[in-house]
């Protein structure tokens, strides 16, 4: 089939060229297509007739990419009903992506499926000194075997690697004297919030990658606002200079309706 | 470019458009920092109400193509929003819509007791089944909506009009008649749809959308024309508004003030600060005032 562009304009059907099975709940589908990209940017994932949502790029190379995907609620279990040669429809890639200076030494530090945008970023960035990944339990670490950096593990029952948080481990790394000229982070906003607290601490600059509920995913509808930054454009991903100024993260966001609550009963939503 | 609109003394005439960024009041001080002289909410409705699936908005290069489908919390659950709009230090267009003229008329006074500079109604939606349009485009229907919703108010009335409408004039006059103190034309143009010829699906979940930017700019001139012919009122034209250029020529047709809003699209937060200084650069250019131009397309 030949193939149209993949624009941020109108969506553009691709066929699943793979699937794989991750773990617990995950699978990563395969599209063989050249996606202009950088790590942190992510595309509009639309099954026609259910719904369109936005997935970040867990794998990007010259003539492929792929969305890794948790099988959580209606859409992302139809998505994983996928197989090869199946069509789902593509536009992107959106947002602005991680700030990557050469020659930086940077830890990353992933939460869950957070790992998804980190991984590009991983196979990118040539200067990780640390790289700090933790999830419920062993059975939900992604990409075992991906990276050539090893990674330091944690899980909150304790079945691999430190028992306890990301945070515990970031701490541990900065006070043992390891020097870090950018940290960067996704998982769960209160684990991102306090790797952000743990870097004001320690006067150390980091990124994370926000999510909100999306719609237009260019800036304009204003569905995924938070506090005077607009997150599917002038992000997903926001520095400390952001940050401080951003006064709903760890807080507020907008439900579908466009009600403004605490992210406690954002995420009970989102995770339905 | 201070101009008055009605009670209000504004920074310039561009407008942002209602269902463009117009969900707290974080984001709508940043749009006034960029330059926008008048923020319009998001359209606020009787009920809680999620809108349509995505896809909802998709960007056709000339434009868009939107079927949002009315999201908003419902007029009962919007108190933090109101407790933080109280301490603005920028004017306010509050959007209302209902299904009968009795939910206009509830959520547009409860609306009114929170002083917004100004409520709209969108009698003129085109996304959802049994909200606006229906009621823009009969005589009867507007007539009504609007003298239920002046009786009730305590801030300048601007009616937002459909193309739709057979006689969108005709329209307008009936509801200056009614009470009308502005007319906001126009609302998105269609519905049209957009079908991907691979799924054979139509690409947005509602199927249909109204459609927004350069490819309706042409209809909206001409509403405006149209409508600044039959009424006396201010007009705030919109519909496509992309550059200073797109603004004279709307205000020529007889706007006062310009509406912008897939513009944000396409020149991002900061396009109104740029459309405001490129509709001055004009006007400096040609040693003239928006006083001079405003609907110099009439003269014969």
């Amino acid at each position: 089939m030949m193939t149209n562009p993949i624009t941020d304009q109108k969506p553009v059907m691709l066929r699943v060229m793979e699937k794989k099975t991750e773990n617990t709940g995950f699978a990563t589908l395969f599209f063989e297509y050249s996606l202009p990209f950088r790590p942190g940017r992510f595309i509009m994932v639309w099954i026609p007739g259910l719904d369109e949502k936005p997935y970040t790029i867990s794998l990007h190379d010259q003539d492929r990419f792929a969305v890794t995907i948790e099988a959580k609620g209606i859409f992302s279990k139809k998505a994983l009903t996928l197989e090869k040669g199946d069509l789902i429809g593509i536009r992107g890639p959106f947002g602005n992506g991680f700030e990557i200076k050469p020659g930086q030494s940077a830890a990353v530090v992933a939460g869950g499926c957070g790992m998804a945008p980190l991984a590009t970023l991983a196979d990118h960035l040539p200067d990780i000194t640390t790289f700090i990944h933790g999830a419920r339990s062993k059975e939900f670490i992604l990409f075992p075997g991906r990276f050539s950096v090893p990674r330091e593990f944690c899980t909150d029952d304790g079945s691999l690697g430190h028992k306890g948080l990301v945070t515990d481990l970031l701490e541990k790394n900065i006070v043992l004297g390891k020097h870090f000229d950018m940290v960067y982070a996704c998982g769960p906003e209160i684990m991102m919030y306090k790797v952000f607290e743990l870097c004001e601490t320690h006067g150390i600059p980091c990124q994370v990658s926000l999510e909100r509920y999306m719609r237009c995913g260019f800036g304009v509808c204003g569905a995924c606002v938070c506090g005077k930054q607009v997150v599917c454009k002038d992000g997903p991903v926001f520095h400390s200079r952001d940050l401080r100024k951003m006064k709903d993260f760890n807080t507020k966001a907008l439900l579908k309706s466009g009600k403004e609550v605490d992210l406690s009963q954002y995420f009970s939503w989102r995770c339905q | 470019m201070s101009i008055r609109f009605l009670h209000k003394i504004l920074k310039n005439p561009t407008v942002l458009a209602s269902g463009i960024l117009g969900n707290s009041k974080d984001i709508l001080e940043r749009v006034h920092e960029n330059g926008c002289g008048l923020m319009t909410l998001k359209s606020i409705g009787p009920e809680p109400r999620d809108g349509h699936k995505n896809p909802t908005v998709i960007d056709l290069g000339c434009g868009m193509i939107n079927a949002v489908g009315l999201p908003s919390p419902g007029y009962l659950n919007m108190e933090n929003e109101w407790e933080a709009l109280e301490n603005r230090n920028f004017p306010i267009i509050a959007s209302v819509y209902g299904s009968s003229i009795d939910e206009y008329r509830k959520v547009a006074e409860y609306v009114s007791s929170k002083k917004p500079d100004f409520i709209e109604i969108n009698i003129s939606c085109p996304n959802s089944e049994k909200h606006g349009m229906i009621f823009g485009i009969n005589r009867e229907s507007s007539r009504d909506v609007v003298s239920a919703v002046k009786k009730v108010i305590s801030v300048p009335l601007i009616v937002k009009l459909t193309p739709q409408a057979p006689d969108i004039a005709d329209i307008a006059r009936t509801c200056e008649d009614a009470g009308a103190d502005a007319i906001c034309a126009i609302n998105t143009l269609g519905p049209g749809m957009v079908i991907d010829i691979e799924s054979k699906r139509p690409v947005l979940s509602f199927k249909k959308g109204g459609l927004s930017g350069p490819m309706i700019k042409p209809v909206a001139v001409r509403c405006v024309f149209d409508i600044y012919k039959a009424v006396s009122i201010p007009i705030i034209g919109l519909g496509g508004i992309t550059t200073g250029e797109d603004a004279v020529e709307m205000v020529m047709a007889g706007a006062s003030l310009v509406g912008i809003g897939t513009a944000v699209r396409y020149r991002g937060i900061e396009v109104f600060q740029k459309v405001a200084g490129e509709m001055d650069d004009w006007l400096a250019d040609h040693a003239l005032s928006l006083t001079d131009i405003k609907g110099a397309a009439h003269n014969e």
